[in-house]
């Protein structure tokens, strides 16, 4: 194929990859938009097959049956729950592609010399670095998901030290690399850099908690993409550069979306160790908590008309979302307005909440955003919380000693009722007590939350409006 | 403990300071409650009502005697028909709670010393907002900027809401709200849902977005000075800017129908805003409402507690406007009163406890045992600007060290000298796709910003399924002769396709749950 020919065929694959972004601005676009991915990535992998040498066919065919039947066993078998977990392990998968592109091209012999050499050989060398940090990364953030591994940040002493001198000795790994006087001595500090960047891959997620996890996961993310970008440059492929750009700025601005939900730095994000900074100097404002069974919920709910539930992590550990969309349903059939009202870091990745209501057939649109909602929890007769703890803190704004001083949160205190269905009175993620629970308007609902919610369910229907 | 609830004696004055549903509450707090018998006949509770609710019922003269709390309305006066001060009928160590306005009731304040009273001020609750929902000024302000627009609309001879009939044109009433506190911004709630056109003045620039959210144009004066003092409250302006405020109230005299006025400086005099002439350019037939009154008027033309006429225009100077609906204003009263005690008996065990270490008690105690501690120590909190709705904290986020913006520049220098270094050296080929690079980059940043936050899960797996374009790379590579290079593309395409095929597969199926009503 003419070199013209696929050069517009990839352009066409671009502009198909940045339409699909462009159609998930709204859930009614956004199928249409996956498809025109999918439309871009046919294109672009028939286009490449077709311009290379028929040799290598029979393997490229091999490798993507299997390949594409892993991914869809994945994709059908995986729990709404755990799409953290899957998006998670695919970022490595993107990682590893790209150092074992890297690898595969820095083995091939080269024409060129002098500055395009140079310019050649930094791209391939960032390509791997980044694509070393992004697998071994994803793969701590899969197994921290998974709960295979605690959730609790790993703080090794000086890490701070460690991963400034891993980065001091990768540029120097980098410049023995492009000093080198052929390629198999180059190989040698290629492959030590590699290691490097893996072990830094793995302790920078090491360090950071579980609640961080969104930034995390957006941060991987937009790894995977530069990552693919730099593989772009080392291969002059417009195609990869373009996709990898999207990719990757994609990534960032919803890092940055997490990070200005949670009042943090990125950076101090990054460097993790957020959750051993235990609560110091925050106001320990005591008092009682007002306890409340689920036949009181049952009949506050029913004498409601203003009901806002406001999810959190608890309720997908939980798997209640099945439960309560039901008890949504059934209000909203007693002319109860029900509506919900999502954290940006509620669950542990961006609009993980809305993808489990989702699953529950809640409809999207009573379910909304923060900015949408806060300022209708003054009208609401009932705020139901499920699971929710530090995205409902009302310390953030009225203790400036509070550790999460300043994150913008839920005001559900500003309702009428607020309910709180919690396991115990155990402290939230940030170790932060929690005054909302002390408040005169707030009820303690104790108990698992899916025990809970399926108790109240049944209190509905036993006892019709 | 016992709480006393007194009748008030003040002449017109028909609030009382607990309603039978705030003494089911005081009962719970392990108080017995004794209600003056009548006390709150003018407020539409009977004995009976009170009676039922737990409370006993006694005279004046037991009740004072007996009681070791006594919750109050007005400040303590001459008992009419029992002859003596209310302060000196006081238990011994007993309490007072109630409004008590301790900077013109001092020599009142140290009668109540001598019998080793607790005096805890209603008038005196810092503004923070814990304080809130024990705040009866703004309880009551807000019950008379209501009731001052039924008062205006009671002595104004048309319609507040313009219309068309058949028998001519009724226009609406033009209504001019001067202090957009509490009482100001309840006042225009009510003129605005009357239907009048409503205007309002305030020397806060901050109540703007208060102004307008209730539907009324926020007038200002072309002088740049900012009004407001601590607590939320305003402050005394500069003579310029007085000058100015003057002559926009003669301007707008002429056009308005209604002025109500709720202009209140703390600890001052209210503030005089209409002279006699600015009144006599009102049309005839217009109304003045004044609700400082009682702190001396905002016209001079007001007499305290009573409605005058002057060249045809009414000016009201009622200052029981709150009592005038005495009702709902004693429920709203009653409730700060019990607020404030759930307060002071953290152990719901009917023992009373003031607490001088907690900032909301220590400011509302005016005299502890006997020594007065008015005025209290300077807050050291930040206090909100105002508790009225949409008051955004912008203060507190804004304006960071300015040399941040030195550090941003210098990052933004640096970064375009190296770029520049960059195509200096750089090799056209590269140039090129560095090209597309930053573009892709922008036309990224722009698309994503688009992205419902609803859907940020299905973007980041598609996102994932996108970057596993990367197997356009390791494709290339495939074609390679080498056996080696072939081996390592071939593990490269099939990890790159678990990522494409899982990616969309899994987009999809999220996105197909997304699903309206």
């Amino acid at each position: 194929m003419p070199s013209g020919i696929s050069n517009i065929a990839y352009l066409g694959a671009s502009a198909l990859f940045i339409l699909s972004l462009s159609g998930l601005s709204h859930p009614a676009t956004a199928r249409r938009g996956n498809l025109f991915g999918i439309a871009g990535m046919v294109i672009a992998v028939v286009t490449t097959v077709l311009a290379g040498t028929p040799d290598g066919v029979p393997i490229i065919i091999g490798a993507m049956l299997v390949g594409g039947i892993a991914g869809a066993v994945l994709a059908r078998r995986v729990e709404m729950t755990q799409m953290p977990q899957l998006v998670a392990v695919l970022h490595s998968f993107v990682g590893l592609a790209a150092v074992l592109v890297g690898y595969a091209n820095y083995l091939e012999p080269t024409t060129l010399a002098g500055a395009e050499k140079v310019i050649h050989e930094v791209e391939t060398y960032l390509g791997i670095l980044i694509g070393a940090v992004t697998f071994t990364g994803s793969i701590i953030a899969f197994l921290k998901l998974q709960g295979t591994m605690g959730g609790k940040p790993m703080l090794l002493p000086g890490r701070h030290v460690l991963n400034a001198g891993a980065l001091v000795v990768c540029v120097w790994l980098g410049y023995a690399f492009l000093s080198a006087p052929d390629p198999q001595l180059g190989l040698v500090p290629l492959a030590a850099m590699t290691v490097i960047a893996l072990l830094v891959g793995a302790h920078l997620v090491l360090a950071i908690g579980g609640a961080d996890m969104p930034v995390v996961v957006s941060m991987l993310n937009s790894y995977s993409g530069w990552a693919a970008a730099a593989t772009g440059f080392m291969l002059g492929n417009d195609l990869l550069i373009i996709t990898g750009a999207l990719v990757g700025s994609s990534g960032a601005i919803l890092s940055y979306i997490m990070c200005k939900a949670m009042n943090r730095k990125f950076l101090s994000v990054i460097l993790g160790g957020f959750g051993a900074v235990q609560a110091q100097g925050a106001a320990a404002e005591q008092g009682e908590v007002l306890p409340v069974s689920s036949e009181e919920v049952s009949s506050l709910l029913k004498d409601a008309s203003e009901v806002i539930i406001v999810p959190g992590y608890g309720m997908a550990v939980a798997q209640a979302q099945g439960t309560i969309s039901e008890i949504a349903r059934r209000l909203r059939a007693q002319e109860v307005n029900v509506r919900f009202g999502i954290h940006p870091v509620a669950g542990r990745l961006p609009g993980h909440m809305n993808v489990l209501l989702a699953e529950a057939r809640v409809p999207y649109d009573i379910v909304l955003e923060m900015e949408e909602i806060n300022d209708d929890f003054e009208k609401a007769d009932v705020v139901l919380v499920v699971g929710a703890n530090d995205i409902v803190n009302p310390g953030a704004l009225e203790d400036p000693a509070s550790p999460i001083a300043g994150m913008p949160v839920l005001e559900v205190w500003k309702a009428r009722t607020v309910v709180v269905s919690k396991r115990s009175m155990a402290a939230g993620y940030a170790g932060v007590d929690n005054p909302l629970f002390y408040k005169d308007n707030t009820r303690m609902w104790f108990g698992d939350a899916k025990g809970s919610v399926d108790a109240l369910l049944r209190q509905l229907e036993e006892t019709p409006a | 403990m016992t709480i006393g609830v007194p009748r008030e004696v003040h002449p017109g004055e028909r609030r009382v300071a607990a309603t039978p549903d705030s003494v089911k509450e005081l009962l719970k707090l392990g108080y017995q409650v004794a209600v003056e018998t009548g006390a709150g006949q003018e407020a539409s509770f009977s004995d009976d009502d009170y009676r039922a609710a737990g409370a006993a019922i006694v005279d004046a003269a037991s009740l004072w005697a007996s009681v070791d709390v006594v919750v109050k309305v007005r400040p303590p006066q001459v008992h009419p028909s029992l002859g003596v001060e209310e302060a000196a009928l006081l238990k011994k160590h007993a309490t007072l709670i109630g409004f008590v306005w301790p900077a013109q009731q001092m020599p009142m304040l140290e009668r109540l010393a001598q019998r080793g009273a607790t005096v805890l001020a209603m008038d005196c609750v810092p503004r923070i907002s814990r304080a809130q929902k024990l705040d009866a000024l703004s309880s009551m302000a807000n019950m008379a900027g209501y009731r001052a627009v039924i008062e205006a609309a009671h002595a104004f001879g048309r319609p507040f809401a313009g219309q068309i009939t058949a028998a001519g044109k009724i226009p609406p009433a033009r209504v001019l709200v001067i202090g957009a506190g509490v009482a100001g911004l309840a006042a225009i709630g009510a003129a605005r849902s009357l239907g009048a056109v409503v205007r309002a003045f305030d020397t806060r620039p901050v109540v703007r977005q208060q102004i307008e959210s209730l539907g009324a144009e926020f007038l200002t004066v072309e002088i740049e000075e900012d009004g407001s003092g601590s607590g939320g409250y305003a402050k005394e302006m500069s003579p310029a800017f007085i000058e100015a405020e003057m002559r926009l109230f003669a301007e707008q005299a002429r056009e308005v129908d209604i002025i109500i006025t709720t202009a209140l400086i703390p600890g001052k005099p209210a503030p005089k805003l209409l002279e006699a002439g600015t009144v006599g350019l009102m049309r005839s037939g217009s109304v003045v409402v004044d609700l400082a009154a009682e702190q001396g008027g905002n016209c001079v033309l007001t007499v305290p507690g009573e409605s005058v006429r002057r060249d045809g225009v009414t000016i009201i100077g009622y200052t029981d406007l709150p009592s005038r609906m005495a009702a709902q204003s004693s429920q709203l009263y009653a409730t700060n009163i019990r607020h404030l005690l759930t307060e002071l008996t953290p152990g719901k065990d009917g023992q009373l406890v003031v607490n001088m270490d907690d900032e909301m008690i220590r400011g509302a105690t005016v005299q502890h045992q006997g020594a007065v501690t008015w005025p209290p120590p300077p807050l050291t909190v930040a206090i909100p600007q105002q508790q009225a709705p949409a008051a955004a904290p912008v203060e507190a986020v804004a304006a960071p060290p300015r040399n941040r913006t030195g550090v941003t520049l210098a990052a933004l220098a640096l970064a375009a000298i190296a770029l520049l270094a960059l195509g200096a050296v750089a090799p056209p080929a590269f140039m090129a796709h560095f090209t597309v690079f930053v573009l892709a980059i922008f036309v990224g940043y722009q698309v994503v910003w688009n992205v419902t936050a609803a859907l940020h899960t299905p973007l980041m797996s598609v996102t994932n399924a996108i970057s596993g374009i990367i197997v356009v790379g390791a494709l290339v590579q495939l074609g390679k002769p080498s056996l080696l290079t072939a081996v390592i593309a071939g593990c490269a395409v099939l990890v790159a396709t678990i990522n494409i095929a899982g990616g969309f597969l899994v987009t999809q199926r999220m996105l197909k749950m997304f699903q309206r009503d």
